[in-house]
């Protein structure tokens, strides 16, 4: 355990993120990543499953950070999704979440605008009211919003996950060190 | 057991260096004399993650930028493998070679580890008089983000003390 506390998340959890789970739920845990980064991918399923194992005591969130100079596909990739979002809810934006992570390593292009418009319409939206607003930059600025909250809360590099608004700096690869750290937050948080 | 070393603090001068940021050219700190400029010692080029520290301050350059400070990145690796880095994560910003004497700058600045033979992950934000305004060493497993550098710089902007780490 390191006692470095530098990283506090400085945006509380509000109605513009997407969220999974109760509200209430004892436990919070946000993740800042990037739809194109490798090890954000990697993260996913990891998620997937402490969100079947912890169920309605963990809220999951997330929030664009895309690292656009490493990833191309990223900020659009982010963008498309809140695209998502806006025009067919918060059901349909998890199901995108999910498909861009599920075929991030299918091709090199797997994140370019023909694959996420597909993806988008696989999620229930219309292809072409998420172009419009890729074209646009509708969400070109909550994108920079989510990334600028993230630099301010100590963000280091994608994934950095929060739990109950302290940052994780034990090893998110390790299912059963962040169950753990999870399942302490979440006894922690019960009882306040 | 993880030793800290005893980097130096507010207050202090920056002690001045000339080293190169690419093989055929040097950057001093008094370079930068007249505006903010951020020094950031890091252990190595090509640390095996892709958002490590340096790609995080590539992306938050332009607000580094916007506070009129200037970044320096600082590894004792030499200047060619700083060139083979900075190509790849597509950086912005200089990465000075505390290379030959290996180690000197790091060295004066307190933040050198004799045992890895690599500098310590600490960062110094020094005022355009040259004077250490904020430092802070990160355990050199963490990257420490950029948060504290963006506070220091906004309270140095509006005439605010800076914090402490």
């Amino acid at each position: 355990m390191t006692p470095n506390q530098q990283g506090i998340l400085r945006t509380p959890v509000n109605d513009n993120d997407h969220s999974a789970g109760p509200a209430d739920a004892p436990v919070t845990l946000v993740e800042y990543g990037d739809f194109q980064c490798p090890h954000c991918f990697r993260a996913h399923p990891i998620v997937t499953k402490l969100q079947k194992a912890l169920g309605n005591k963990l809220r999951f969130v997330f929030r664009n950070f895309p690292i656009a100079e490493l990833h191309p596909y990223a900020v659009k990739a982010a963008e498309a999704a809140e695209s998502v979002a806006a025009h067919a809810g918060p059901d349909a934006y998890w199901k995108m979440h999910h498909l861009i992570f599920e075929h991030q390593q299918d091709s090199p292009n797997a994140l370019d605008e023909p694959h996420l418009l597909r993806y988008a319409e696989s999620a229930g939206a219309d292809a072409d009211d998420v172009a419009a607003d890729v074209e646009d930059g509708t969400f070109e600025e909550k994108v920079k919003a989510d990334f600028m909250s993230g630099v301010r809360s100590g963000v280091n590099g994608t994934p950095t996950f929060f739990i109950n608004g302290v940052r994780f700096d034990g090893d998110w690869t390790s299912p059963n060190e962040f169950k753990a750290a999870l399942l302490e937050a979440a006894a922690e948080g019960a009882r306040t | 057991m993880t030793t800290h070393s005893k980097i130096l603090g507010a207050g202090q001068p920056a002690p001045d260096f000339e080293i190169h940021a690419t093989p055929d050219q040097t950057v001093s700190l008094s370079d930068f004399r007249g505006k903010p400029v951020i020094l950031a010692f890091y252990p190595a080029d090509f640390s095996p993650v892709c958002g490590d520290q340096m790609a995080l301050y590539n992306a938050v350059l332009p607000e580094f930028h916007k506070l009129g400070a200037e970044l320096v990145g600082i590894s004792v690796d030499g200047a060619w493998c700083h060139a083979a880095f900075a190509e790849a994560r597509k950086l912005h910003f200089p990465l000075l070679a505390d290379f030959e004497p290996k180690g000197a700058v790091a060295k004066a600045y307190g933040a050198y580890r004799e045992r890895e033979g690599t500098t310590e992950r600490a960062l110094f934000v020094v005022d355009g008089d040259g004077i250490i305004q904020w430092s802070y060493c990160s355990p050199v497993g963490v990257n420490p983000g950029a948060d504290g550098i963006l506070n220091a710089l906004e309270a140095m902007r509006d005439g605010r003390p800076v914090e402490v780490a």
